[in-house]
């Protein structure tokens, strides 16, 4: 296959506050603002950043639970973002979600055979033997038993929940899951065996993933690739190890600077960033960063900074760490709404 | 399934069903009339006496058992199902949901006995257009009831995962959110129902429900309320039985209730 | 040597042997199995643990917040400047509750009551525990929210709860729990449900809050990283019972039990490289309803050995303010 897995293009979400019979402007959070990324085959991508970010939303948005304001989402080429919602049924087999809290993501009345096949049979007809047998199969690939498929949700265990959520996922053999917060609801000693989980699936099925989280931690372990967010925008996308190695983003490095580390003889940290995200109601002007920006000029007040790329194949939206050169403005500016 | 109001109320209600149903088997005709046996006292072969047509008080209690559960369950059902679907589509079209919440806002500011009152002049008295005019009014209540369990279970991360999986509409529906609606739309029925078979009794007692030769308890009590003092079994008879199955049916409802609820299960 | 001798006078708050019991329909979840530490005046003890393993039930059980009806604590003392808590009446209680033990929580909603103003909240607590007019106790309220660093003080004391942000009402608790200057702060996972630069300024506002009041703090949280940024001694809790007790820096450079030493290598560290298998800890926590023979962690454990499982190991020094419960500290700290 030429071309990345999956390419996202100006990715844009606005929700109006309310509906506007009775007002003349509605106020629009803007949640997801000119978004821009792409994951190739067998890749991990992360996306970081705070809650209200929009992280999730791009998540919701590449499995069209909510619908985009603009932008395109290509899967091989083709743009599922415009599809209708038949068409659209074909492509799910392509890109499958695991979501945060095993508890509330799996239907409390059905068995936990019932819930992993169910994708498959959205598709195909199965005999109960066939049923049977598939569910065992994706028991076994998720280091489950197949004794447990005949269990309710609530008789498995947090991380086992989460085994079979993942199950889900695999069932239909997708070439992309997106995993939205995966790990965050998992005590640590089960995060740890839910990450190994994914690191083999990836490297036994060749499985890209998209994988959404707040935790440095976890993101700098299992990805190859990650994109911060700040408020509605990509604001660094580089390559793991040179974005934890050196952050250029003065965002990016207050977030790896805040998170802490467990080591005791490491030196406090310094006075951490100052003040909380914004509202996305009403964004700062310019860059969304400068009110807590220990490096802002008076430029930052003005213009959105453009995505830059710079020499090691990262791209960072910073008018200070990463001034725009005679280059035009990236996509990423032009796709402000007029 | 083993909750005590459960198995009282169920019991109750499951007995007063085949009791009725084989009415035919062990009583009488409820219409046979006696003219040299009016208003007789309970005796071994009248249990209850007879009423002023000299028609046995015992066999017209047992066959208005008919009427009255037919009238509640049937009126019951078609609430049930008439809000089930009002109230599913409702939760999940937003455009049929404004318009149809204003329509049940409409409903039920009727009142049950106007409207009874309303279908049957313009019909003719039947227990068919009974029924109807009882379930009308009560659809509103099961049908946001409903539409408000099916808001919060759409938002469930497993009906999104269900979506992702590549179900159609109509298979979520079916296998994800409608399974949530039956505990609360069964405990709302049963509510339903009790008021039904009262609502029925009502009418009936004011001359606008089942046609006057048909035995219902209603019927028999108008029938009956003026020789309360010289027979007084012929209004006792059917006011009881009203009463009983009434209580049977809220019984019911209640334990089903706290049978649902996690919360008042722990308290118990 | 110093430090031997004023231990005595030191003691704030001394743990010993307490036991609490949850009771349900037909079981008894043994929550807390008999657990004894201290905390020195000044000090920021952590509690560490993952989900169940009794870290909150610990500071429910010290306060005596825990719900009536279904859990008791059924032994031990609590110790509170040399007077046992669990001895005292609910209204003696009352006292010590905020006056000289305050607590905070993960969601500060729900300590917050929603309909009043945040400022009155904080005087009503001053007022409770001095008898400051209503006006000094609002003076005092903008004060300890200045302390706490909000911005712009004087107009947040008549913001409501839901007109802050999460941070914010985190901030505005720890003022509420700091009012009455108490002796020891109990915060259960007081920055979990935050961001993490939310949650690096929280910390850091408690660390600095606690070097200049002089408060005791006791740390309960499931993050090793929190942990090792924050407190002095640590002690890992699993299955209601203390596993290890320790200063963060031995904790942290030597675990004696195999289940800290789990613990840590399970987190991922870019130390041990990125992409690679993470360490498991192999099986689940087991149920606390039933008697547990031997060693909690036994099943789990890579380095268990038979009297592992038939008797439970008791809590040995394994150095200087170092103490485990396991057969085989030594091994474990050589591996």
């Amino acid at each position: 296959m030429n071309g990345p897995l999956l390419k996202v293009e100006n990715l844009t979400k606005h929700y109006a506050l309310g509906s506007g019979i009775f007002k003349k402007s509605i106020p629009v959070i803007r949640a997801v603002e000119g978004v821009s990324f792409c994951v190739e085959a067998g890749e991990t991508l992360c996306i970081v950043g705070e809650s209200g970010c929009g992280k999730s939303t791009v998540a919701r948005l590449l499995m069209r639970l909510v619908e985009p304001t603009g932008g395109r989402v290509l899967i091989d080429g083709t743009d599922i973002a415009g599809l209708k919602k038949a068409a659209l049924h074909a492509w799910r087999r392509r890109m499958q979600m695991v979501f945060q809290d095993p508890y509330s993501s799996l239907n409390p009345r059905l068995t936990a055979g019932q819930i992993i096949t169910e994708p498959v049979e959205n598709f195909e007809r199965l005999s109960r033997k066939q049923r049977q047998a598939f569910a065992a199969e994706l028991l076994r690939k998720v280091g489950m038993s197949p004794e447990m498929m005949h269990r309710l949700p609530s008789e498995l265990s947090g991380g086992q929940r989460q085994r079979l959520g993942i199950a889900r996922a695999l069932s239909l053999n997708p070439s992309l899951i997106i995993a939205d917060e995966a790990v965050s609801a998992l005590d640590v000693s089960v995060q740890a065996q839910i990450l190994n989980l994914l690191l083999d699936l990836q490297q036994q099925m060749g499985i890209a993933f998209v994988f959404i989280s707040h935790d440095l931690g976890v993101v700098e372990h299992i990805g190859h690739r990650v994109a911060v967010m700040y408020l509605g925008r990509i604001v660094e996308l580089a390559p793991c190890e040179a974005l934890f190695a050196k952050p250029i983003h003065p965002y990016t490095e207050a977030l790896i600077a805040a998170a802490p580390v467990p080591d005791p003889t490491r030196a406090r940290l310094e006075a951490p960033v100052e003040g909380e995200v914004p509202s996305p109601i009403n964004p700062p002007s310019g860059c969304a960063f400068h009110p807590r920006c220990p490096l802002a000029v008076e430029r930052c007040r003005i213009d959105v900074p453009p995505l830059v790329p710079m020499a090691d194949g990262r791209v960072v939206a910073c008018h200070v760490r990463a001034p725009a050169t005679d280059i035009p403005a990236q996509p990423a500016a032009a796709a402000n709404p007029p | 399934m083993r909750h005590p109001l459960v198995v009282i109320g169920g019991g109750l209600l499951a007995l007063l069903i085949i009791l009725a149903l084989a009415a035919p088997l062990y009583a009488g005709d409820p219409l046979n009339m006696d003219p040299f046996k009016r208003l007789q006292p309970p005796s071994a072969e009248m249990w209850f006496g007879t009423d002023n047509l000299g028609r046995d008080v015992f066999t017209r209690t047992i066959y208005g058992a008919r009427i009255s559960l037919l009238v509640g369950l049937a009126a019951a059902a078609g609430a049930a199902l008439g809000g089930l679907l009002i109230g599913v589509i409702a939760g999940y079209v937003r455009g049929f949901d404004n318009i149809a919440m204003r329509v049940m806002d409409g409903l039920m500011s009727i009142p049950t006995i106007l409207l009874a009152i309303a279908l049957i002049s313009l019909t003719g008295p039947g227990i068919g257009i009974l029924i109807v005019a009882i379930a009308i009014p009560e659809t509103p209540s099961i049908a946001r009831l409903v539409r408000s369990v099916v808001l919060g279970v759409r938002e469930r991360p497993y009906v999104e995962a269900a979506l992702c999986g590549g179900a159609r509409l109509p298979k979520v529906l079916w296998r994800h959110i409608l399974p949530s609606t039956i505990p609360s739309l069964m405990v709302q029925s049963a509510g339903v129902c009790a008021s039904a078979i009262l609502t029925e009794a009502g009418l009936s007692f004011l001359g606008v429900g089942v046609p006057p030769e048909i035995p219902s308890w209603g019927n028999m009590i108008a029938s009956s309320r003026l020789y309360l003092a010289i027979a007084p079994m012929t209004i006792f008879a059917p006011g009881i039985c009203l009463a009983v199955t009434v209580l049977a049916v809220n019984l019911l409802g209640d334990g089903l209730r706290d049978m649902f609820d996690p919360r008042s299960k722990r308290r118990r | 040597m110093q430090m031997h001798q004023t231990a005595r006078n030191d003691l704030l708050l001394d743990v010993r042997n307490l036991e609490t019991h949850f009771f349900g329909e037909d079981s008894v979840t043994r929550a807390l199995g008999g657990i004894s530490f201290q905390v020195k005046k000044g000090e920021t003890l952590g509690v560490v643990g993952e989900s169940g393993c009794g870290k909150s039930v610990t500071a429910l059980s010290i306060l005596r917040l825990l719900p009536k009806v279904s859990a008791r604590t059924v032994g031990g003392e609590v110790r509170f400047h040399g007077r046992d808590l669990l001895d005292l009446s609910d209204r003696e209680m009352r006292k010590i509750r905020g006056d000289q033990i305050a607590m905070i929580f993960q969601e500060p909603m729900t300590s917050l009551n929603p309909v009043y103003t945040v400022g009155r909240q904080i005087a009503e607590a001053v007022q409770i525990h001095t008898k400051a007019s209503r006006s000094a106790a609002m003076k005092k309220a903008e004060e300890m929210l200045r302390l706490v660093r909000i911005a712009d003080p004087e107009r947040r004391v008549n913001n409501y709860p839901h007109e802050m942000s999460g941070g914010m009402r985190q901030r505005a608790m720890i003022a509420m729990a700091l009012a009455c200057s108490p002796e020891l702060l109990i915060a259960d996972e007081p920055t979990t449900a935050l961001d993490v630069t939310i949650q690096a300024q929280i910390l850091r506002l408690i660390v600095d809050l606690k070097e200049r009041t002089g408060t005791a703090v006791m740390f309960i949280t499931h993050d090793l990283g929190v942990v090792a940024e924050t407190c002095q001694r640590v002690i890992v809790m699993y299955a209601g019972r203390i596993v290890e007790q320790a200063n963060v820096i031995d904790l942290f450079a030597r675990p004696a039990h195999p289940y800290t030493q789990g613990l840590m290598r399970s987190v991922p560290d870019r130390r041990r490289g990125r992409q690679r298998r993470l360490p498991e800890i192999p099986g689940i926590v087991p149920s606390l309803r039933e008697p547990i023979v031997g060693c909690s962690f036994a099943p789990r454990c890579p380095f268990a050995i038979d009297i592992c499982r038939e008797k439970r190991p008791p809590f040995l020094d394994v150095g200087s303010s170092h103490a485990a419960a396991c057969w085989r500290a030594e091994e474990v700290m050589g591996a």
